[in-house]
């Protein structure tokens, strides 16, 4: 764990893996400081913002925390309802050498985790993809893909909650409320949430 | 009438709705919004006697026009601008009665004038800021003409002001910036970015002020990598592969995969959002 100046009143913290981050994100926030304002967990690293004055009391929290230590599993478990109908889904299927019925089966029958979210409000990046549907990007993005899209890219899985341009191969559509800023809690998923996606009609 | 308003007849280049922003939600992949000139938003706001976060206009460039819909206080603050009323220069801050026409100049040097109404603009808020955020489409829309206007009903009094020193614009802003948290990708990064010459890019906008100029070189080591997506803070001073920083303002993304080689204080970002396209850049690193 190696701490990194990020001006006058923020560190970032970067480690070596997801789960690493995720013990660092948890063992901050379970502190509830009052000092802190922002905290952003990324793919390596999670930013901790504060008011003016408060970094040596995160510097304290982060003195004693094991980011190898895996926190506690959250009780906040959201579950996607998708349609998979998705334009990428048969190039999905052969770039994995699999039918799109085992495509489903394998995106189904995994519990992802938030990493972070970051792009667009609401957009959850999702790790826990299995190893078939782990793909690169299109070629070419598309110039607007559909809001509630459900794609893979790399080692992620996400919905989009509005529509944006985007590269992600996409391999089904949901109706979830992702995103509704006048909603007390707005983001359906957020930072250490398990999630699981279920196949509609 | 029985609700308070203010009518907009018509908009300069921009006109939007903002306050302090939404800090805390950056977890969620919002950004912090929020006035430019924060200290101009405050006093604005201090004159008509609002609470210092209460949402007002941010005028870019002048050209707004509104017709009072009741009897209210009006305030401006920031670079100097003119003010009419009914065609006529007042001083800030003024009363506006019912069907007056209130018009905001251009400042004479500047960008971005905060013209704060009594009660403050009462629209919805989301996620507890009523601030437009140009990046993610969070707040109101941008300022239209034949938009109506709720306000708030006025909480203080206003203060009397007899002489109000305007925002100073210099033609050359040397910026402070504390170095890293990605300064080791760079060669030497307080020797180039002390050494470096840039200007302001007409491409600059409320997610960040693009320079033109010196570009800052890579380490061997670093150049053609790719940094994984991390956290960014307003001021970050980020720099793309082409070399050029962009400082990052109050609309920026939650996260970037380019280096950070520094970040400018809280303190020194008001005058960046004022500073016009072309005005000279230098930093004073700290390392």
């Amino acid at each position: 764990m190696r701490l990194r100046r990020c001006g006058t009143d923020a560190v970032l913290v970067e480690v070596d893996s997801p789960d690493e981050v995720e013990a660092v994100r948890a063992a901050v926030r379970a502190a509830a400081l009052p000092e802190v304002v922002e905290l952003v967990p990324a793919a390596r690293t999670v930013l901790i913002t504060t008011r003016p004055g408060g970094l040596p009391a995160v510097r304290r929290v982060l003195a004693a925390v094991d980011p190898t230590h895996r926190p506690p599993a959250p009780s906040r478990t959201a579950e996607v309802p998708v349609v998979y109908d998705g334009p990428d889904l048969a190039l999905v299927a052969e770039t994995a050498g699999i039918s799109p019925a085992e495509v489903v089966r394998l995106h189904t029958g995994a519990t992802y985790s938030v990493a972070f979210c970051g792009f667009a409000p609401g957009f959850a990046y999702l790790t826990g993809l299995p190893g078939p549907l782990r793909q690169p990007r299109l070629e070419s993005p598309r110039t607007s893909v559909p809001a509630g899209s459900v794609g893979v890219a790399g080692e992620y899985t996400a919905a989009y909650p509005r529509s944006t341009p985007g590269g992600w191969r996409l391999i089904g559509r949901t109706d979830a409320p992702l995103f509704d800023p006048r909603r007390d809690v707005p983001a359906l998923l957020a930072p250490g949430d398990r999630v699981r996606f279920r196949a509609v009609p | 009438m029985t609700g308070r308003s203010v009518t907009v007849l018509r908009t300069g280049p921009q006109a939007l709705v903002q306050d302090l922003g939404r800090p805390g939600y950056a977890h969620l992949g919002v950004p912090p919004s929020g006035a430019l000139d924060a200290p101009s938003l405050r006093l604005a706001n201090r004159l008509a006697g609002n609470p210092e976060d209460a949402a007002c206009l941010e005028v870019l460039l002048g050209g707004l026009a509104l017709r009072a819909g009741c009897s209210c206080t009006a305030a401006v603050a920031g670079p100097a601008t003119p003010l009419l009323v009914n065609g006529v220069a007042r001083d800030s801050p003024t009363h506006l009665a019912p069907g007056d026409e209130l018009v905001l100049g251009t400042p004479v040097a500047g960008l971005r004038a905060y013209l704060a109404l009594s009660g403050g603009v009462a629209l919805p808020a989301e996620l507890g800021s009523r601030a437009t955020d140009l990046l993610s489409g969070l707040g109101p829309a941008p300022l239209a003409a034949g938009d109506v206007l709720p306000l708030g009903v006025p909480t203080g009094v206003p203060t009397g002001a007899d002489v109000l020193p305007p925002v100073r614009v210099p033609d050359e802003l040397v910026l402070p910036v504390v170095t890293g948290p990605r300064d080791d990708w760079f060669d030497d990064a307080v020797a180039q970015l002390r050494a470096g010459r840039w200007e302001v890019s007409e491409r600059s906008n409320r997610v960040g002020v693009r320079l033109r100029g010196t570009a800052l070189l890579r380490t061997a080591a670093r150049q053609g990598c790719e940094l994984p997506s991390e956290g960014l803070v307003t001021g970050a001073v980020q720099v793309p592969a082409a070399g050029r920083p962009v400082v990052f303002l109050a609309d920026h993304p939650t996260t970037g995969g380019y280096p950070v080689v520094g970040v400018v204080p809280p303190d020194a970002l008001p005058a960046l959002g004022q500073a016009r396209p072309g005005t000279r850049v230098r930093f004073r690193p700290h390392g």
